[in-house]
């Protein structure tokens, strides 16, 4: 056992299988297609396994993570917005080079904060920088304040909010309502065949371990263990002498980088970013992804964002008139019956089995099994 | 806007009931035509779209829930009923029509995503959809990647053209040229004071018509101002065209605004029998939820009313009634709509074949005489000719046509002059 200490048992169990069916079983049994949903449904595993860490490790709801997911959309579409219009492309408008909706508002030339988004360099770091600098100032503001709880989930409602009107309001700069369309290529390589949508599925998945990866880190470093008796008891861990603050910022600035991440894979996969991903509605399926996925869980945050999204889709193809029903009586269904989400109901249902399958073979083969499934916040060392 | 999503989320369910219910004696009264005697599929099909021996598939992409909702059932219910009649009287090429619809949601990147599926896995021939330009512009990348062929219904900002998208309603110098010349020369307007949304439709708009009103008709522009989409507070603006005194108010609200902003307009005390109001963005179906008393003498600058006074409408509107309830109104974009079914099945039989390519080569000169807006031909530019027309805001909902153009106006997506 190579991982027993990075993953406990039922933890490498779910290892595996995410891993399999990412990497083997659906691309093997889906068209380019479907393939390219998966890839979109994906994007916002990338938001729910920030919102583990923040709000089922860190007890801190946030309820504008589209605000980072939008960000990090937003520096990726600048960039493959800013190479589609070349000037050959764009010579039908009044100032050829500059992108669509700017000719269109009536701007003549290219705003002084576009560009740097000339650099794909620059934009790389803009998509972790922009979000993670921009979360440090809302979580010092607040957290530094000792705002929390209900009060916080508000305020990021409001920056959100906030977010969405700017965005709307200034459509010179950000292509407004309708967003950024129409992008076609990275550093000439074109975005849009099915060969690029499978190797941009690929890319992604691999970032979507390298995230869990880096989540799972966290949450057996000390670190983790102090974000969850801070959300016990937040009182007794500033009396035990550590700034609950600092450790509040960090877990919601990990939440956004990974946030950001998933929009600019979004923007990618997808060839376009609107502030409709940007406001509140969007924000708060961000947290039905990890409610119905189970909110203590990694894994199941990305199996809830799968689940979720594949239901939308399927709903709305099959019934388009009635879907937004079935889809709330299932969030209410999933809410009511199983509060843990997908990864309660593997806890409570399918792992107790596993174990005593396993437990008849372990003892017909006498191998010793260390149990090392640590509840979470018991000490390991 | 506070009652727009509940209707948004109502209406289409209770639609589709009463379209359940006025659907049942109607299919056991037409005659059922016998499909199958068409041209070989191999001959009218090369590449693969979903064309047997007997059907042909195309798909309605619009909003069926949403806040969008209220606005796009009519275009769904105007394709529907075109298709119906379509099919009724032999289909197209000896195919029975069949459509698959798919949900847009009133989310932009769900219009690319459904309109990547219909392409894609349903291989239709052709998609008639689209609503909001944010829609259009989301679809458009998809429909040109895998070259499908889109009918788009409702006026816009132009500046497009797309060898995949057959526009059947008007771009902006169509709608709002002819209208601006005839209230100068009507009203001696020579002041003007524009409100509109904030998005691209409502500022090209202006940005056309203020050309307009400084270069061609010699008059001002007062003032330019623009809300947030959904936006229910004008009283600000109120007040500044009460200062102003503008001979014309020209509008290009959208939405639930447009509510809030007529009812406002009215307890200001602004008279709209003696204040003159040019809208190019309320049409029956806005009158719908704003109430006639309270617009009652506005003009609207259109190319279709539901009280035209011809032989093709009054077979149009009736027959729309009749499948989709006595109570539904018909604005322009609903007739535009209806257009974009015929207009394919017209290009279908000149071209002779489904094939894309052959379509969107044999687009320009059709012409669809059976038009209940009178009689429309497509563009080179794959726009229509079609004429501009002045109705004045009755108490009943319903417009009375003030003025038409003689001749069809011919669509110039990319004015010059006016960039």
């Amino acid at each position: 056992m190579i991982n027993s200490r990075f993953f406990n048992r039922s933890e490498l169990i779910g290892f595996i299988a995410l891993a399999a069916i990412l990497f083997v079983i659906l691309p093997l049994s889906l068209d380019v297609f479907r393939l390219n949903l998966v890839a979109k449904y994906l994007t916002y595993a990338f938001v729910a396994i920030g919102l583990v860490l923040c709000w089922g490790y860190g007890g801190i709801l946030s309820l504008g993570q589209g605000v980072f997911f939008g960000l990090g959309g937003y520096c990726m579409a600048m960039f493959l917005k800013l190479e589609a219009s070349s000037v050959e492309n764009t010579k039908i408008q009044s100032t050829p080079g500059i992108p669509d909706f700017m000719d269109w508002n009536q701007i003549t030339s290219l705003p002084l904060f576009w560009q740097p988004f000339h650099s794909l360099t620059f934009t790389i770091a803009a998509i972790i920088l922009v979000p993670g600098l921009f979360a440090l100032i809302i979580g010092t503001a607040m957290f530094k304040r000792r705002v929390g709880g209900t009060y916080f989930a508000i305020i990021t409602q409001a920056v959100a909010a906030i977010l969405t009107i700017l965005i709307v309001g200034q459509q010179g700069y950000t292509g407004g309502i309708n967003g950024m369309t129409d992008l076609r290529t990275l550093k000439g390589w074109d975005i849009r065949p099915d060969h690029a949508k499978i190797i941009l599925y690929f890319v992604e998945v691999v970032l979507l371990f390298a995230c869990i990866g880096i989540a799972q880190f966290i949450r057996l470093t000390k670190l983790g263990r102090i974000l969850v008796a801070m959300r016990e008891q937040e009182d007794r861990v500033r009396f035990s002498g550590y700034s609950v603050a600092n450790f509040k910022i960090f877990a919601f600035c990990m939440a956004a980088v990974f946030a950001a991440i998933g929009g600019a894979m979004f923007a990618l996969n997808v060839g376009f970013m609107s502030p409709s991903f940007v406001g509140i509605v969007p924000s708060i399926e961000m947290v039905i992804y990890t409610a119905v996925g189970g909110r203590m869980s990694i894994f199941g945050a990305v199996w809830g964002s799968l689940l979720v999204n594949f239901a939308k889709t399927g709903l709305s193809e099959s019934f388009p008139q009635l879907w937004l029903f079935g889809l709330g009586a299932l969030f209410i269904a999933v809410v009511l019956a199983f509060p843990n989400g997908l990864s309660g109901i593997w806890a409570d249902y399918v792992q107790p089995r596993i174990d005593r399958l396993l437990a008849s073979r372990k003892s017909k083969s006498g191998t010793p099994w260390a149990d090392n499934s640590v509840a979470d916040g018991a000490p390991a060392e | 806007m506070s009652d727009e999503p509940n209707k948004g989320l109502q209406s289409p369910l209770r639609r589709k009931l009463l379209m359940g219910a006025a659907a049942l004696p109607l299919i056991s009264i037409l005659p059922r035509p016998s499909f199958g005697a068409g041209p070989a599929t191999a001959t009218v099909n090369t590449t693969g779209l979903a064309v047997t021996d007997t059907e042909v598939t195309v798909g309605i992409l619009h909003s069926a829930t949403g806040t969008m909702a209220i606005s796009e059932t009519g275009s769904i219910q105007a394709e529907k009923l075109a298709i119906e009649q379509i099919n009724a009287a032999g289909g197209v090429l000896g195919r029975k029509i069949k459509f698959i619809q798919e949900d847009g949601a009133s989310d932009w990147p769900t219009f690319a995503e459904k309109a990547k599926k219909l392409l894609v896995n349903d291989k239709v021939a052709a998609i008639m959809g689209c609503w909001t330009s944010a829609s259009r512009k989301a679809v458009l990348p998809v429909v040109e990647q895998y070259n499908g062929m889109l009918y788009y219904p409702t006026f816009y900002e132009g500046l497009e053209q797309s060898k995949n998208v057959i526009y059947t309603g008007q771009e902006a110098t169509q709608q709002i040229l002819a209208g601006l010349n005839w209230i100068a020369k009507e009203k001696g307007a020579k002041s003007f004071f524009f409100i509109g949304s904030d998005y691209i439709w409502p500022r090209t708009s202006n940005k056309i018509a203020r050309k307009h009103v400084e270069n061609v008709l010699k008059g001002k522009v007062v003032g330019e101002e623009y809300y947030a989409l959904g936006s229910t507070q004008f009283n600000s603006v109120i007040n500044k065209i009460k200062l102003t005194k503008p001979d014309v108010i020209f509008t290009d609200v959208v939405g639930g605004s447009n509510v809030a902003f007529y009812k406002q307009l009215k307890a200001a005390g602004v008279d709209l029998s003696k204040q003159a109001l040019l809208t190019i963005s309320v049409t029956e179906d806005e009158i719908d939820g704003i109430g006639g008393e309270n617009i009652a003498g506005a003009y609207a600058c259109m190319k279709y009313f539901q009280s035209l006074d011809n032989a093709n409408n009054k077979a149009f509107v009736p027959a729309f009634k009749k499948l989709w309830g006595e109570k539904t109104v018909i604005g322009d974009v609903t007739q535009a709509g209806y257009l974009g079914p015929w207009l394919w099945k017209l290009t279908c039989e000149k071209a002779g074949s489904f094939d894309v390519d052959k379509i969107a080569a044999a687009s320009p000169g059709v012409e669809f005489k059976e038009a209940p807006e009178g009689y429309v031909r497509i563009h080179e530019n794959h726009h229509l000719w079609s004429k501009t027309r002045v109705g004045r805001a009755k108490l009943d909902g319903q417009f009375e046509l003030i003025f038409e153009t003689s001749d069809l106006v011919e669509p110039d997506p990319f004015p010059k002059g006016y960039q």
